[in-house]
C-alpha cells in the first residue's frame, strides 16, 4: 500500500499508471468502441475496405485513415491494445515462472546443481535474443502463441539470476533457520517463506520487462515473422507504413498517419510501463527516496 | 593474468557445444520430410514420389537417432567454413567476414558518442538529484528507451530522406558502388570510410559518411539512454561515500569533487555495462540495419532467421558469443586499470 501511495505521489509514475489504466479501458471496451463486423472470422482480423495498396487519409468511415492494403488504422490500434497486453503480460508471466523455478532450484540446492544451472543461464545470455526469437517463432508458425513462447524461451534468464541472489540472501536469515528447525519441508520453505520475500525485485524486473517485451514482439512483427497479415498488432501496422514514409514527390509527409498513430500507441504503452517500473525501482532502493 | 585469460576463454568451447545443440534441436523440430528440402537441388530428384523421398531421407540419414545426426551435422559445420548459407548462397564464414566491417564501422561510430554522452549526462543528472536538470535528463532517457528503434529509425528516414533528402538509405550510392567494385579501388579493410581514405577518394568517403549518419543517430540515442541511466545511479551511489564528504570538507570546489573524485569511481559499473552494450550492438543492430537497408551482419542474420537458414544462424550465434566473451574479457582486463583495488585472480 505504501508502495502504491509513492507511485501515485510521484508525477512521472502517476502519469504512467493513469495512461496504463486508459489502455486497459481501451482493451476492455474494444468490442464497443470498435465493433467487429459480421463478416469477420475473428475480431483480431482488421477489416479492410478494399484491396488497394495506397493508404487513404482520415475520413468519416476511417477515423485515423487506412494503411497499406486498406486496413483500418483505428480498428487495428484498438484491438492491438489487447494484443499488446496479451503479449507483454504473457511473456512476462511465462518467463518469470521459468526464471523463478530455475533460480530457486539453483539457490536452494547449491553445489553442482547451482553451478550447472548458472552455466545454462550464461549460455542463454550469449544467444542473440532477437535472432533466436525469430527462428523459434518461424519454426512454431506465426501467431501470438508462438511469439510468446519464443520470447519467453530466450528471456527468462534475468529472473533466474535475481531470484537466485535474493534467495541466497534470505536463506541465511534467522526466520528461515527457525522454520527449518521447526521441520518445514523444502517445498513450502521455498514457496511460503522465501519466495514471498523475494517478490519485490521480481516485480520491478517484470514491470520493466513488460514494456520491452512488447517492443520485442512488435519488432518481430516488423521483421515479418510475428503475427499473421492483417492481425490487429501495432508492430504489424508499423511495418505497413514502411513503404509509405517517403510520401510523394511534392508532399513528403503525405502518409504521416500510417506511422504516427501506431508509433504513438507503442511508444505510449512502453513509456507508461517504464515510468511505473522506474519508480518501483526507486522505491526498492531506499537511498533514492528523499522527502 | 595469463591464467585468468585462459580460464575465461575456456568458456567458449562450452558455449559452442551448447549453442550448436540448441540450434540443432530447433532444427530437429522440423520433420525429416521438411528437412530433406535442404538437400534437394533440382526437381528431378523428387521424381518417384513418396518412396523416393523416403529413400532420400534414408540416404542422408535424417531418420537416425538425435546424437548420430548431431555428430554428422557438427562435423560438417566444422570441416568447411561453418557450412553453406542458403540465403546468402555462399559459405557462412565468408559472408560473416565480408559483412563484419560494415557492422563494426556503424557500431563503433555510434558507440563512442553514446558512451561519452552517457558519462556526461549521467554525471550531470546524478550531481543534480531531483533538480530540474536531473528530471530533464531522466525524461530524456526514459523516452529514449521506450521509443521503439524502428519507429525512431522510420522518423529519421521520414525527415532526413523523405523531406530533406540528405541521408538516403543503403551503404553507398549507386555510382559509388560501381566505383568501389571496379578494379582501381583497393579493398583494404572492407570498411568504406577507411578504404576510401586509403584510396584517396574523397567523394566516396563523403558518400559513405552520408549513408552512415542517420543509422548512427538512431543507434546512439537508443544506447545513450540505457547507459545514462546506469551512470546516473552509479553517480548517486558514489556521491554518498565518505571520501566525497572529506573532499568537500577540504574545501574543494564542487566541480572538482564531481568530475575528478566522484566520476572516476562512478565509471566502474558503466564500463561493465558499456562492454555488454557494445557486444549487443555488434550482434544486434538488426532493426537499425533493416530499416536503413544497411548491408551488415544484423540484416543478414534477420534474413537468415526468417528463412530458417540454420548454418547461417549458428555461424552468427557463434560470432556473437565470441564477441561477448572477448569484450567481457577486455572489460575485466580494463577494470584493474580504472580501479586499482580490483585484482584478477
Amino acid at each position: 500500500m505504501k508502495v502504491f501511495k509513492y507511485l501515485l505521489k510521484n508525477p512521472l509514475s502517476s502519469f504512467g499508471i493513469v495512461s496504463l489504466l486508459l489502455f486497459v479501458m481501451v482493451a476492455a471496451l474494444a468490442p464497443i468502441i470498435a465493433p467487429p463486423q459480421s463478416f469477420q472470422l475473428s475480431p483480431y482480423e482488421t477489416p479492410r475496405s478494399s484491396f488497394w495498396a495506397t493508404p487513404q487519409a482520415m475520413s468519416k468511415d476511417h477515423f485515423l485513415g487506412t494503411t497499406q492494403g486498406q486496413y483500418d488504422i483505428y480498428y487495428g490500434l484498438v484491438w492491438g491494445t489487447r494484443t499488446a497486453f496479451k503479449v507483454g503480460l504473457g511473456v512476462v508471466l511465462v518467463s518469470s515462472i521459468i526464471g523463478i523455478i530455475v533460480g530457486s532450484i539453483a539457490a536452494f540446492y547449491g553445489g553442482i546443481i547451482d553451478e550447472v544451472l548458472m552455466r545454462v543461464v550464461d549460455v542463454f545470455m550469449a544467444v542473440p535474443f532477437l535472432i533466436a526469437a525469430m527462428v523459434l517463432t518461424t519454426l512454431l508458425g506465426k501467431g501470438l502463441g508462438p511469439m510468446i513462447i519464443a520470447l519467453s524461451a530466450f528471456g527468462w534468464m534475468s529472473y533466474a539470476r535475481v531470484i537466485r541472489s535474493e534467495i541466497l540472501r534470505i536463506k541465511e536469515m534467522e526466520f528461515i533457520q527457525a522454520a527449518r528447525t521447526y521441520g518445514v519441508n523444502d517445498f513450502s520453505l521455498i514457496f511460503r517463506f522465501i519466495l514471498p520475500n523475494a517478490f519485490f525485485p521480481v516485480l520491478v524486473l517484470a514491470t520493466m520487462a513488460t514494456g520491452s517485451m512488447v517492443l520485442a514482439a512488435s519488432a518481430l512483427s516488423f521483421l515479418g515473422v510475428g503475427t499473421e497479415e492483417g492481425y490487429a498488432d501495432w508492430g504489424q501496422f508499423i511495418s505497413y507504413s514502411r513503404n509509405w514514409i517517403v510520401g510523394q514527390g511534392d508532399d513528403p509527409f503525405k502518409y504521416w498517419y500510417t506511422l504516427f498513430f501506431p508509433g504513438m500507441a507503442i511508444f505510449l504503452f512502453v513509456f507508461s510501463w517504464n515510468l511505473v517500473g522506474d519508480a518501483l525501482r526507486d522505491v526498492l532502493d531506499p537511498h533514492t527516496i528523499h522527502k | 593474468m595469463v591464467n585468468y585469460v585462459f580460464r575465461r576463454l575456456l568458456f567458449f568451447p562450452v558455449v559452442f557445444i551448447a549453442l550448436s545443440l540448441m540450434i540443432f534441436s530447433l532444427q530437429m523440430l522440423l520433420s525429416p520430410v521438411q528437412r530433406i528440402s535442404a538437400y534437394i537441388t533440382s526437381n528431378s530428384e523428387l521424381k518417384g514420389g513418396r518412396e523416393q523421398i523416403e529413400a532420400l531421407i534414408k540416404k542422408y540419414g535424417l531418420d537416425e537417432p538425435f546424437l548420430t545426426q548431431y555428430w554428422e551435422w557438427i562435423q560438417n559445420i566444422l570441416s568447411g567454413n561453418l557450412g553453406w548459407s542458403e540465403t546468402a548462397r555462399s559459405p557462412v564464414s565468408e559472408v560473416l567476414i565480408s559483412l563484419f566491417p560494415a557492422t563494426v564501422e556503424l557500431v563503433i561510430l555510434a558507440f563512442i558518442p553514446s558512451f561519452l554522452g552517457a558519462v556526461w549526462l549521467g554525471t550531470k543528472a546524478g550531481a543534480n538529484l531531483n533538480r530540474p536538470k536531473d528530471h530533464a535528463i531522466r525524461i530524456f532517457t526514459i523516452l529514449g528507451w521506450s521509443f521503439p528503434t524502428f519507429v525512431f529509425g522510420l522518423i529519421m528516414l521520414l525527415i532526413f530522406y523523405g523531406y530533406l533528402n540528405w541521408f538516403p538509405p543503403g551503404r553507398l550510392s549507386q555510382w559509388a558502388v560501381t566505383e568501389v567494385e571496379s578494379g582501381n579501388f583497393i579493398r583494404y579493410t572492407g570498411a568504406n570510410l577507411i578504404d576510401s581514405l586509403l584510396n584517396g577518394r574523397w567523394q566516396i568517403f563523403l558518400d559513405s559518411l552520408r549513408h552512415l549518419i542517420a543509422p548512427i543517430i538512431t543507434l546512439t540515442y537508443v544506447n545513450l539512454a540505457n547507459m545514462t541511466r546506469v551512470m546516473r545511479t552509479s553517480m548517486l551511489e558514489t556521491l554518498r561515500q565518505d571520501y566525497i564528504r572529506t573532499a568537500r570538507a577540504k574545501g574543494l570546489s564542487e566541480k572538482i569533487v564531481q568530475n575528478k573524485h566522484a566520476r572516476r569511481n562512478a565509471l566502474l559499473p558503466v564500463t561493465t555495462m558499456a562492454g555488454m552494450e557494445l557486444a549487443y550492438m555488434m550482434g544486434g543492430v538488426v532493426i537499425t540495419e533493416t530499416i536503413f537497408d544497411y548491408h551488415g551482419l544484423g540484416q543478414f542474420a534477420a534474413h537468415a532467421a526468417a528463412n530458417l537458414d540454420f548454418p547461417a544462424v549458428l555461424g552468427f550465434a557463434l560470432y556473437f558469443a565470441l564477441v561477448l566473451v572477448l569484450l567481457n574479457l577486455v572489460v575485466d582486463l580494463l577494470y584493474p586499470l580504472i580501479d586499482p583495488r580490483v585484482v584478477l585472480k
